[in-house]
């Protein structure tokens, strides 16, 4: 399914928001104002922007240690997340959860996960949920390329095959485990080769091109809702940022050159350039969608920064539910 | 003894036939409940699910690949979108396999994401030795799963118990793991056939007794009672405990029978070192110093692997004359 022209601004505006969110937090957490750790999402933007832009709201999403982005596309309330990564009581999680627990369960995003492919047998659960209803949503799981060598991955990748569950699986294969190249923990050329031994159709898709992303989810969530069973799409894409922290260039594990060739392919401007080429927008246009975007990140940062920390009673709240009437 | 016997006589019913039932009049109460795991579409490898499928259809009994980390998964995700999985894990060796799922994903779900999300998620599993099962067969894993917080741990004793546990489980909404022992799921026992519940949490005193008090729980009530009789011989009065749930314990109730006997043993079938037994006795020496007149004893398995060979495994299980053996010690007789 090829994208409309209102489609086309949707998914840039899902991508500007990631990606200024991101420089944003990335810039908190180099001065110190931001604790923990933080994965950012720079340079995949397209996969998260153009899978969510062909979700319906009902649909789930399940995500990953790097999982910023993934709430922002789903719709996330940036003030909110901006004010969990700072550990602030406004935010998402009250402040307990932080950069690698990020949720929204009204947008039906089911959580980052600290555990590398843990999220993956949790989204066939609501995948199987969904199939148990009929209610016609989706699953979709996104994970990296580093997360399909743990066992998690396969079992549950099996798991959705052999119970023909409505699940989108979305590997978001940026070529490095960590700090480690695909090409020393892996013995395929392609992460995709992984789902025909489930007996799951699996597609290559670049993972720089929110557009190419957009029209594969739609494939996949037409098969899911009709019934056939999983899917598999390998997004090729690039993180610009290290595994953890804002570094970009100067890493012993990659090189310069090889990061400034993935930048040269920047997903935003890909699609910046096509909007201008199809004449669906100005570069005036497209310089007011950036400040307008920037403003609401400055405005949650300045939410995070200006709201309290968590009451120290909150630290013994929320281990388990209560269940009224009775008393233990 | 049928009820056509006897009007007044409550129905008998075995320990895995009480659950059976438990689970069954629950799921037949609320649609959203379903059980997943391996094999139990036929009714499961101990048959604790016999029936169900034939009742309530093959989606409500889901036969799954042998995946303990996807199949504990598939019962998180479909949790915390609403739904109410019982998730099958069948020899609760099996329970260190999905781990991961258990302890880093159930357990800490809704503290991590901040009270947003609850998981009404029961995880039924079989444990304890005694049958010629060997090393990863026959294991009591669960202070591992007590040293959990946001985990419940229920350990049932009796038929009675196991249908009244089984049901509060399943309308709890917190992930909690159902510990059925495998020796006991022959055990015949009085079980009315309306739906009740037994709260979780709450101990019951099964005997009571004035010279030292018995805190145990799962197969290992049977072996205290028989110890409390041996010992009435001696003229040793025992109060015996059955914690029932052992995540969250009721301290309060043990508290009250110590602060009566002054003396005190705990029993598990579980390894010694390391075990529950060890956090009970240091919780009662916390609030109950001062009415101890004796040292907390303790009775566990020794620190080895479960052995293969019954002349090892009868070694390796407490039993009444080892658990008379420490409250003489207890008691300095």
């Amino acid at each position: 399914m090829q994208p409309t022209a209102e489609t086309l601004h949707d998914l840039h505006r899902r991508m500007v928001r990631i990606r200024l969110f991101e420089e944003a937090a990335g810039r908190l957490f180099e001065g110190s104002r931001m604790p923990g750790f933080i994965h950012l999402y720079v340079g995949q933007e397209a996969v998260a922007a153009g899978v969510c832009g062909a979700l319906r709201p009902e649909d789930q999403i399940s995500s990953t240690h790097r999982g910023h982005g993934h709430l922002v596309a789903k719709g996330g309330d940036l003030n909110r997340m901006m004010a969990e990564l700072m550990g602030k009581s406004t935010g998402y999680c009250n402040g307990k959860g932080g950069s690698m627990h990020i949720c929204d369960f009204e947008l039906n995003m089911l959580g980052a996960n600290g555990i590398v492919g843990g999220g993956v047998p949790i989204a066939v659960g609501a995948g199987f949920a969904n199939a148990y209803r009929g209610d016609g949503r989706v699953s979709v799981v996104f994970f990296g390329d580093g997360a399909t060598n743990i066992g998690a991955f396969h079992e549950a990748a099996n798991m959705a095959a052999a119970l023909k569950l409505p699940v989108v699986f979305v590997c978001e294969n940026n070529e490095y485990a960590e700090y480690t190249p695909r090409d020393r923990t892996m013995a395929i050329d392609d992460v995709v080769e992984r789902a025909s031994a489930y007996g799951m159709p699996g597609s290559v898709i670049d993972g720089m091109d929110a557009v190419a992303v957009y029209s594969a989810t739609h494939e996949a969530l037409d098969r899911a809702r009709s019934g056939d069973g999983p899917s598999f799409l390998e997004c090729k894409t690039y993180r610009y940022y290290n595994h953890h922290g804002v570094q970009t260039l100067g890493a012993k594990y990659r090189s310069d050159d090889e990061v400034r060739e993935w930048q040269e392919r920047d997903p935003i401007e890909r699609l910046e350039a096509l909007m201008v080429d199809q004449g669906e927008v100005s570069s005036d246009e497209i310089r007011t969608v950036w400040n307008d975007i920037q403003a609401e990140v400055d405005d949650a940062v300045r939410f995070g920064e200006e709201s309290p920390l968590p009451n120290p009673s909150a630290l013994l709240e929320d281990v388990y539910t209560v269940r009224e009437g009775v008393s233990r | 003894m049928t009820q056509t016997e006897d009007k007044n006589e409550v129905r008998q019913l075995t320990y895995s036939g009480a659950f059976n039932e438990g689970l069954r009049q629950v799921m037949a109460q609320d649609p959203d409940v379903f059980v997943v795991g391996e094999d139990v579409g036929i009714g499961g490898v101990f048959g604790a699910f016999a029936g169900v499928a034939d009742e309530f259809g093959q989606h409500r009994a889901v036969d799954t690949p042998i995946s303990e980390q996807a199949i504990v998964g598939l019962g998180i995700g479909a949790a915390v979108v609403g739904l109410r999985p019982v998730v099958d894990l069948m020899f609760m060796d099996f329970v260190m396999v999905a781990m991961d799922q258990i302890a880093n994903q159930a357990a800490k779900l809704k503290y991590m994401f901040g009270g947003n999300a609850q998981l009404p998620l029961t995880i039924t599993t079989s444990g304890g030795a005694g049958l010629s099962a060997a090393a990863q067969h026959s294991q009591s894993l669960e202070a591992f799963l007590c040293h959990v917080p946001g985990l419940k741990v229920v350990m049932p004793a009796n038929p009675y118990d196991m249908k009244g546990l089984t049901v509060s489980c399943l309308r709890e909404d917190n992930p909690t793991v159902l510990v059925q022992h495998k020796r006991m799921f022959g055990v015949k026992g009085e079980v009315p056939d309306d739906l009740y519940e037994v709260p979780l949490g709450v101990a019951q005193v099964v005997r009571s007794g004035n010279d030292i008090t018995l805190v145990t729980y799962s197969r290992m009530v049977e072996e205290s009672l028989k110890a409390a009789d041996l010992l009435a011989a001696d003229g040793v009065t025992c109060e015996v405990i059955d914690l029932r749930t052992v995540a969250p314990f009721d301290l309060d109730r043990v508290l009250d029978s110590v602060k009566k006997t002054n003396r005190v043993v705990v029993v598990h079938e579980a390894v010694r070192l390391g075990g529950l037994g060890a956090e009970i006795a240091a919780q009662i020496q916390e609030h109950a110093f001062d009415h101890l007149d004796a040292r907390v004893g303790r009775v566990g398995a020794p620190f080895t692997p479960v052995p293969f060979s019954p002349a090892l495994e009868a070694l390796y299980v407490p039993d009444a004359e080892r658990i008379a053996v420490e409250v003489r010690e207890t008691l300095d007789l």
